[in-house]
C-alpha cells in the first residue's frame, strides 16, 4: 500500500510541475497553410496516401508512384496507415488528415462503408477524396482510380495464351473458388473473347479455391485428364503460382504454357527458369502515380470529378473520368524476362 | 512497528486520494493533453477531443468489467471475439429484416451467453481463465466469421448510426459518453462502495481467505464474466453502428488494447489491486498520446513502440519502487533491532 503512494507521490508531483510549466502557453498555432481556411485555389498542395496497411510491398510500390508525382507537382506527400488492414484504424488517419486540412486523401479502403462517414466529414472540410485499388461506395469519394477493366484483364490473358500456344489447341482455366465474383466475370469475358480464336478449345475449368495445395493438385489432375493440353490460364495469384510450381518440376515444363494474373515476386523464379513466358497484372506504381495526379487536379480545382473531365497524369498521359467517377489506369501490364527485374511487389 | 511502516489507510483520506497511483495517471493525462494543446497544431480543437473519445469508446466500455475480472486475478481474452460476434449477429438480423431494437437486444443476449459460457467453465468447472478464454477467443471469432463469411452488412438505419457521432452541444463530448458515464458510475459503485466489490478484492488477494470470510467466489466470478460478455456485446453494437458495417472480423486484437490500458491504469495482473478511475485515465492516456503522435505525423509503428514502452515502464516503476521500499524498511528494521 505504502509503496503505491510513494510511487504516486513521485509521479504526481512530477506531473503537476510539468503541467504548471506548460499551461503557461496558449493554444498551438495551426501553421500558415490554413490561414483563412476554405479559400481553395492557391493553397499549398498537401496529399496524404492511406493504403490498406503499411509494410505491404504492393502499396509500397503505389505509394512510391504517388510520392514521385506529388513531388513533381511541388506538393507535400505523406504516407500514413494502420499496421493491419482494418477499417477502424483507417478512420483515425482520415480524421487526422481532415483536421490538418489535407488537400486530398488517396485511400485504398479496407471496407467500402466503414470509412464512409469519416470521408464525408473530410470532404465537408474541403479535402478531396480519391480511392484506388479498393473502392468505397461511390457517394463517399470524388474519384476511383480503377486498376484494370474486366474486359482488359480477360483480353490480355486470352491474347497471351493464344500467342504462346500458336493460336490453336486445348486450354484449361484454373480459377479461385466456384463462386468468386471477379474470377467468374473474367472467365465469362474470356469465353466471349475466345470467339476470336476459333482454333483454341477451352476444355475444362477447375477450381483451386485460392488454396496453394488444392491448386497444385488440380493442376496435376488437369494434365492427366487432358493429355493434349497446350495451355493453362489462372486468373488468380494463388492459382498461377501453384500451377507454375507444379509445371516447373513436371515433364510438361515448356510443353504446356501457363499465364494468368500473378505478382512479380511470386513468379520471378518461374519466369527465370522458363516455366512461364508472360503473365499479367497492373502496375501498382503507375496506379499510385495516376491517383496522385487525379488528387492534385481535384485539389487545384482543375477538375470536379464529373464524367468527361480530363486531366494529365505526367508521363502517363491524358486521362478522362468515366461513368461513376471512375478513371481507368489502362491495359494490364505484361511481365516477362525482360521487365520483371524492374518490379518488386 | 516503526513509523515508516504505518499503513496507507491510516493517513487522512484526502492525502491518500491525492497521492495515489490513480492521481499520477490522471495527472499524466492532463500533462500530455496540455502539452499537445499548446504545442501541437489542431490538437486543441474540440474535434480532437471528440475523436479521442469516440475512438476509445469501445476500450473504455470493456475496460470497466475487465478491471473487475483482473482484480479477482482472472482474465478474459475473449472480449474482442464477443465484439465481433455481437457485430455479426446484429448484421445478420438486420440483413434479414429484424427491427433494430430487437436485433440490438438479441446481440446483447449473445454477449450474456458468451459470458455465461466463460464464467461457467472458470467458476464452476474450475478451469484457468487464461486457457478458457484463449479457447473462446478462437471459438467466438470462428462463429462470428462463419455467420457472415467475407460479407459485410452495411444497411443500418441512419437514425441509429447517427447516434454514435452525436455531440453534446459545443463541448466536443460525444453524447454516447453519457452511456459510458452511467456505466462507469455503476461499476465504480459496485467495485469500490459495495460488499460485492470488497469480495472481488478479497478473491484477488487470496481465494481461500475470501471463501473463509463468506465471499461466494464461484457466483462472483460467474457474474463478472457475464458482465464482460455483456459489455463487450454493447461495445460491439456501438462499434458496428459507428462504422455502419457489421463484419465477423470486427475489432480483432482489441483484447490486448483493453488489457494494456487496464494495466497502465494501475491494476495488478496478479489481482487484488487497482481502481477504476485509474483505469479510465489509463485508457484516455493511450488515446491522448496516440492522437497527439498521429497529428505530429508519427507512424503507427512508432506509436505502438511508445505505448508499449510506457506500459513496460509503468509496470517496471511499480515493481522497482516496491523493491526499494521493501529494502529500505528491511534496513530500518534490522538497524532498529540492534
Amino acid at each position: 500500500m505504502r509503496t503505491f503512494s510513494k510511487n504516486g507521490t513521485l509521479l504526481g508531483a512530477l506531473g503537476l510541475t510539468f503541467a504548471l510549466a506548460v499551461t503557461g502557453c496558449g493554444k498551438a498555432e495551426t501553421g500558415e497553410s490554413d490561414s483563412g481556411s476554405g479559400e481553395g485555389g492557391d493553397q499549398p498542395l498537401n496529399i496524404v496516401f492511406l493504403p490498406k496497411n503499411l509494410g505491404n510491398p504492393y502499396f509500397d510500390a503505389s505509394d512510391a508512384g504517388g510520392k514521385a508525382a506529388v513531388e513533381a507537382l511541388g506538393g507535400t506527400f505523406s504516407e500514413v496507415g494502420p499496421q493491419t488492414a482494418s477499417p477502424d484504424a483507417q478512420v483515425q488517419y482520415i480524421n487526422t488528415a481532415a483536421q490538418q486540412k489535407a488537400s486530398a486523401i488517396v485511400i485504398s479502403a479496407n471496407d467500402p462503408k466503414a470509412v464512409g462517414s469519416a470521408l464525408t466529414q473530410a470532404r465537408d472540410g474541403g479535402t478531396k477524396i480519391v480511392t484506388f485499388d479498393s473502392d468505397t461506395e461511390p457517394q463517399y469519394r470524388d474519384l476511383f482510380i480503377n486498376q484494370a477493366s474486366p474486359e482488359g484483364i480477360a483480353k490480355a490473358q486470352i491474347d497471351g495464351i493464344a500467342e504462346q500456344i500458336g493460336d490453336e489447341g486445348e486450354i484449361a482455366i484454373l480459377s479461385a473458388s466456384a463462386n468468386a465474383t471477379n474470377q467468374n466475370a473474367w472467365i465469362a469475358l474470356m469465353e466471349t473473347e475466345l470467339k476470336n480464336h476459333p482454333n483454341i478449345k477451352l476444355v475444362d475449368t477447375v477450381y483451386g479455391n485460392d488454396d496453394d495445395q488444392t491448386s497444385f493438385d488440380k493442376t496435376a489432375a488437369l494434365l492427366q485428364t487432358h493429355p493434349d493440353l497446350k495451355g493453362i490460364i489462372s486468373p488468380t495469384t494463388v492459382g498461377i503460382a501453384a500451377a507454375a510450381r507444379y509445371l516447373s518440376t513436371s515433364k510438361a515444363k515448356g510443353e504446356v504454357a501457363l499465364t494468368g494474373l500473378g505478382t512479380p515476386n511470386q513468379m520471378r523464379s518461374f519466369i527465370e527458369d522458363g516455366t512461364v513466358t508472360e503473365f499479367y497484372l497492373w502496375n501498382p506504381t503507375d496506379l499510385g502515380t495516376l491517383a496522385a495526379y487525379a488528387a492534385a487536379a481535384l485539389a487545384k480545382g482543375e477538375i470536379e470529378g464529373k464524367e468527361g473531365d480530363t486531366f494529365t497524369a505526367g508521363e502517363l498521359g491524358e486521362y478522362t473520368v468515366g461513368a461513376n467517377g471512375e478513371v481507368l489506369l489502362g491495359e494490364p501490364t505484361g511481365f516477362t524476362k525482360e521487365n520483371i527485374g524492374d518490379f518488386d511487389f | 512497528m516503526s513509523a515508516a511502516t504505518i499503513p496507507a489507510y491510516a493517513r487522512p483520506v484526502w492525502r491518500r486520494v491525492l497521492l495515489s497511483r490513480e492521481a499520477a495517471v490522471i495527472a499524466l493525462v492532463a500533462v500530455v493533453y496540455l502539452y499537445g494543446y499548446s504545442n501541437i497544431p489542431y490538437f486543441g480543437d474540440t474535434l480532437t477531443l471528440t475523436y479521442i473519445l469516440i475512438d476509445m469508446t469501445t476500450i473504455l466500455l470493456i475496460a470497466l468489467p475487465m478491471t473487475l475480472v483482473i482484480v479477482t486475478g482472472e482474465i478474459d481474452l475473449s472480449i474482442a471475439s464477443v465484439v465481433g460476434l455481437s457485430s455479426a449477429v446484429l448484421g445478420l438480423l438486420v440483413r434479414d429484416g429484424v427491427a433494430m431494437p430487437l436485433a440490438v437486444l438479441i446481440a446483447l443476449v449473445v454477449g450474456v451467453v458468451c459470458g455465461l459460457f466463460n464464467g461457467f467453465l472458470v467458476a464452476y468447472v474450475g478451469l484457468p481463465s487464461l486457457a478458457v478464454t484463449i479457447g473462446t477467443l478462437a471459438l467466438f471469432r470462428g462463429v462470428a466469421v462463419g455467420l457472415l463469411g467475407t460479407e459485410a452488412v452495411t444497411d443500418f438505419p441512419t437514425s441509429w448510426t447517427e447516434q454514435t457521432s452525436r455531440i453534446i452541444g459545443s463541448t466536443g463530448i460525444p453524447t454516447f459518453m453519457l452511456v459510458f458515464a452511467a456505466l462507469a458510475a455503476v461499476f465504480i459503485a459496485l467495485l469500490h462502495f459495495s460488499p460485492f466489490g470488497r469480495g472481488i478484492y478479497d478473491i484477488g488477494l487470496s481465494t481461500e481467505a475470501a471463501e473463509f470470510s463468506g465471499v461466494n467466489v464461484q457466483r462472483t466470478k460467474l457474474i463478472l464474466f457475464v458482465l464482460t460478455g455483456t459489455v463487450a456485446a454493447l461495445a460491439g453494437i456501438f462499434y458496428t453502428l459507428r462504422f455502419g458495417s457489421a463484419r465477423g472480423d470486427n475489432a480483432t486484437g482489441l483484447e490486448l488494447q483493453v488489457i494494456a490500458a487496464v494495466l497502465l491504469g494501475g491494476v495488478s495482473i496478479f489481482g487484488g489491486k487497482g481502481k477504476l478511475p485509474g483505469v479510465i485515465a489509463g485508457v484516455l492516456l493511450i488515446g491522448v498520446i496516440s492522437s497527439a503522435l498521429r497529428l505530429e505525423g508519427v507512424t503507427v509503428n512508432v506509436i505502438n513502440i511508445i505505448i508499449g514502452l510506457l506500459l513496460v515502464l509503468s509496470v517496471l516503476s511499480t515493481s522497482f519502487l516496491t523493491w526499494i521500499s521493501d529494502s529500505v524498511s528491511r534496513t530500518k528494521r534490522s538497524t532498529s533491532s540492534h
